[in-house]
């Protein structure tokens, strides 16, 4: 382990980090407010001085990072910008909330989950709710390298598939030179897109301020919303499909954006297997949401529920957590299957939560292969994405993914329930954290704030679980990580 | 013609029989001395002991002068240079190679006269996996050969016992099928071929080729065999070169299974493969095949490169219950030997690659050839050029047309359309015409009849 690299990176992006709480305490002043001086001035400092102090002893260090120390700087990069993004919220004298809570919002941002303890938001500074927007948004450009560029790298749980398929993205093992470029390239598609989506907000009827707010959050996957009724408070169809198309968007892999940006080919997202099962995944659930929905008639009018319908699907399935209607009120199996769709979540590489589509597509295929084998005893088969077969490295990766993540969905459940959770709201509550989705069924439907503080910490772990796909944390809680 | 073989192998010792036969001037050219003096004792050629490839070897063969070197060597590499050799510094008119990795003839733009003199890439593993295709896609055929681009085939196929055409004379026939548009061109009756006009009867047994369409073949075969129900379900032995890319072009219509022996072969096919079902197994193993539901496959391919292998797990497979089996088989004298046992069809690669090769030997302007009956036959697509003067098929019509004996005219197409042979058709100029030759050695009175006379310029 080299230390004083890894404080040194870290010291660099607390100064870095601290530089994004001033456009907050700019739109303070803008909207001349008493106390965002105090709030984001004292937050920054404190970032900004923990960030020299740790930066100054060791800034003459110039060694490469090894894969090791990867991990650990991935982990200290949600853990430590986590832990330093609550101050601004617990300083600030317009909300009073516990360190617990503002920990868990500013992890709930800028782990792009969209879980919220906080209530009354439309009367909140501007300041704070551009805060959280910008935090979710910041959440999801440090995802995009993390998904496309470090985790590949790393391996974790069989991405290193998504390495070998990907023409763009890095193939070597050193975090630096090639690394910069590729962020750099998927930044620029980052910032395109959130300010087309913010763009066609605006059009569509949004305030300026909440066109830039919800366009962060759309792009990000994150959820936070400037009003108490998310989504469902413009109560706007059109801006309810701008959202639909951005969700999807952001959705799918940005390394295939990239791609698809470089060779000027929409073809290329129709030629990539995740994609299309993406694609047909959540058409597929539409439609079976939409029957429902019909059939239980919600709605009156058939234009809304098809909105309604499609947008809770995308939303929730990509993710996102945006909510337009009560969804955890929707009739039959409504609610508990949409919370299912979220562990599949967004395609790898993209800035959405759960396990990715692409490792579900590759346990069915799994699944599907030991039933042939069944019937043909001296069978070869081979499982393949697109026409490329996958090694089995990978696919031993994919499932010790799937039972890790089962396993402390399960574990952290169980915990929920034995503090005292109903079974509805411990699950959704997981669920809904470890996948980053955001909202759940139950009591955490609207919010997060009447969880006991014991809770809110474990759902803060599973946000970080979710977010660094199990593997990048866990393996820092083992021994052998750091015996020589 | 002159012309130099590089390659003493299978097809390369087959073709040059095949072509000494036809009073042309052969150098075969390969490495291996003692195989270069059997074939020396047996067939009336000159032969070259050397590299393939190297100019001085090429030199000695007689390059200066040859009208065509066709370079059938085991290494692509080999053929490649040898061609490009013999063009730069022989100027050989036509060189023909043949390649076998798919890579190399998935760019075809690769084989242009600046870069490798090739004229003609011949891949003998991708022809015998689309005579094959050929023989599937029509049940009960024997043979199926394609003509005019696909647009016309000759089939050959066995009267059976339950056959409607029993007994009838063939102007019986012509006139009952009237609307299925055939035209009979030969009859093999025990294997010898059978002299027939109008009035000849039709037997069980015999074998019949006939000239029609292609989307016409299936219903004439149908008609003459009885219902034949069409193939659904393939087994293929042997996952080979040949085994792959047949399993790759009938994977999309057929549901296909293939069992390879080797295990590293067999995880290597099932990961190119999409829809086959790859087996790791021996094709020769009972529990394998009644696993896999033997009783129930309609056509079982033992294409492994071991004949031996291939006859008897195409045995095994019929007595099991497959309801047709073919195998491949490389020695001449196996073919005949089989065929009248327990395997349907015999493939033979050699046969099917010196069809595609003598297409581009034979003179006068002749399209398609196709050796039939271990090489004793002969079909073959002619272009009449020249006009009534300068030509003996051109402004006649085919009753005054002076074919040799054994020769019969299946078909003519005339720009993209097919018409059956009718003593009354005018042959114009530009027809293709398709043609039956039940003695090969008759070739050359057919070629002559498709040249034109000297004064046509």
């Amino acid at each position: 382990m080299q230390g004083a690299v890894i404080q040194r990176i870290l010291g660099q992006l607390l100064m870095l980090f601290s530089l994004t709480l001033l456009p907050p305490l700019l739109v303070g002043e803008y909207f001349a407010e008493s106390d965002s001086l105090y709030t984001f001035g004292l937050a920054f400092l404190s970032a900004f001085i923990t960030g020299v102090v740790l930066w100054l002893p060791h800034r003459g260090q110039r060694a490469d990072l090894r894969l090791r120390d990867g991990f650990l700087v991935v982990v200290l990069f949600w853990t430590v910008l986590g832990s330093f993004g609550a101050l601004p919220l617990y300083f600030s004298t317009a909300i009073e909330i516990s360190l617990v809570d503002a920990l868990f919002e500013s992890l709930s941002g800028l782990t792009t989950t969209g879980a919220t303890v906080l209530t009354g938001l439309d009367h909140l500074p501007a300041s704070l709710l551009y805060y959280r927007q910008q935090l979710q948004w910041l959440g999801g450009m440090g995802i995009i390298v993390l998904a496309v560029a470090i985790l590949p790298m790393l391996g974790i749980g069989g991405m290193q598939l998504y390495r070998a398929e990907t023409p763009g993205p890095v193939k070597d093992n050193k975090l630096t030179p090639r690394i910069t470029e590729t962020a750099k390239a998927l930044w620029y598609i980052y910032l395109f897109l959130t300010v087309v989506c913010a763009y066609a907000y605006w059009i569509a009827g949004m305030s300026f301020f909440d066109a830039v707010c919800h366009s962060f959050s759309t792009i990000a996957i994150g959820g936070f919303s400037t009003h108490d009724a998310n989504m469902g408070y413009f109560n706007s169809r059109a801006i309810e499909w701008i959202a639909i198309l951005f969700m999807l968007i952001s959705g799918a892999n940005f390394g295939l954006h990239f791609v698809a940006w470089r060779s000027r080919k929409f073809s290329a997202y129709w030629n990539d297997t995740e994609f299309r099962v993406y694609a047909m995944l959540l058409i597929g659930v539409s439609l079976l949401a939409a029957l429902i929905l019909q059939n239980a008639q919600v709605f009156s009018d058939g234009f809304t529920l098809w909105t309604k319908a499609v947008f809770q699907v995308v939303s929730i399935g990509t993710t996102t957590g945006f909510t337009s209607a009560d969804f955890s009120s929707w009739p039959a199996a409504l609610p508990m299957l949409l919370i299912l769709l979220s562990f599949v979540g967004g395609c790898a590489g993209s800035t959405g939560g759960g396990m990715k589509v692409i490792r579900v597509l590759l346990l069915f295929k799994q699944g599907m292969r030991e039933l042939r084998r069944l019937v043909h005893p001296n069978g070869q088969f081979a499982v393949k994405i697109g026409k490329k077969p996958v090694e089995g490295r990978v696919m031993e990766a994919v499932w010790g993914f799937l039972f890790a993540y089962l396993a402390i969905f399960l574990g952290m459940m169980l915990f929920l329930v034995a503090t005292g959770l109903d079974h509805v709201s411990a699950y959704s509550a997981v669920a809904a954290t470890l996948n980053n989705l955001g909202p759940g069924l139950g009591e955490v439907s609207q919010n997060y704030a009447s969880l006991s503080e014991v809770n809110k910490l474990m759902l803060c772990l599973g946000m970080l679980l979710g977010r660094l796909e199990i593997f990048t944390l866990l393996v820092i809680f083992t021994p052998f990580f750091w015996r020589d | 013609m002159k012309i130099i073989i590089l390659g003493a192998g299978q097809v390369g010792g087959s073709l040059a029989l095949s072509l000494a036969s036809e009073s042309n001037d052969i150098t075969l050219v390969d490495q291996n001395a003692s195989l270069l003096r059997e074939i020396q004792d047996r067939v009336d050629l000159q032969t070259v002991q050397g590299h393939a490839s190297h100019p001085s070897v090429l030199e000695r063969a007689g390059a200066n002068d040859a009208s065509m070197i066709v370079a059938l060597t085991n290494s692509d590499e080999t053929n490649i240079v040898a061609c490009q050799v013999a063009y730069t510094l022989f100027h050989t008119p036509t060189k023909i190679a043949r390649v076998r990795a798919s890579d190399y003839l998935n760019y075809p733009d690769l084989f242009v006269q600046e870069a490798m003199p090739v004229d003609l890439l011949i891949s003998p593993e991708l022809l015998v996996s689309e005579y094959v295709k050929n023989l599937i896609d029509h049940p009960g055929a024997l043979q199926v050969l394609n003509f005019a681009d696909g647009k016309v085939q000759l089939v050959a196929a066995r009267v059976n016992r339950d056959s409607r055409f029993t007994g009838k004379t063939l102007a019986d026939l012509a006139r009952e099928y009237a609307a299925y548009d055939f035209s009979i061109v030969a009859i093999y009756r025990k294997r010898e071929a059978v002299a027939f006009t109008d009035e000849t009867r039709v037997e069980t047994g015999d074998e019949l080729f006939f000239v029609t369409a292609a989307q016409q073949a299936n219903k004439v075969t149908s008609a003459l065999q009885g219902v034949d129900k069409p193939n659904r379900r393939i087994l293929i032995a042997g996952g080979g070169n040949i085994g792959l890319q047949l399993a790759q072009i009938l994977e999309q219509n057929y549901r296909v299974k293939l069992i390879e022996r080797d295990p590293d072969r067999a995880r290597y096919l099932s990961e190119i493969l999409d829809k086959t079902i790859v087996l790791r197994g021996d094709a020769a193993d009972e529990d394998i095949l009644l696993e896999e539901n033997i009783e129930n496959v309609d056509i079982f391919c033992a294409l492994t490169n071991d004949d031996e292998a291939n006859i008897l797990s195409a045995m095994l497979a019929k007595r099991l219950g497959a309801r047709k089996t073919m195998s491949l088989i490389n020695r001449p004298s196996y073919v005949e030997l089989v065929e009248s046992g327990m395997i349907d069809i015999a493939i033979s690669p050699q046969q099917v690659t010196i069809g595609a090769l003598l297409a581009h030997i034979r003179r006068g302007d002749i399209v398609a050839v196709h050796s039939l009956r271990k090489g004793a036959a002969e079909a073959i697509e002619a272009v009449a050029h020249g006009d009534k003067k300068t030509s003996k098929v051109v402004g006649r019509r085919i009753e005054e047309i002076k074919l040799p004996k054994g020769t019969h005219i299946g078909a003519i197409v005339r720009e993209g359309t097919m018409m059956i042979s009718h003593p009354d058709i005018l042959i114009q100029a530009d027809d293709h015409v398709i043609m039956f030759l039940s003695e090969k050695d008759r070739i050359h009175e057919v070629e002559r009849l498709f040249q034109v006379s000297a004064t046509f310029i």
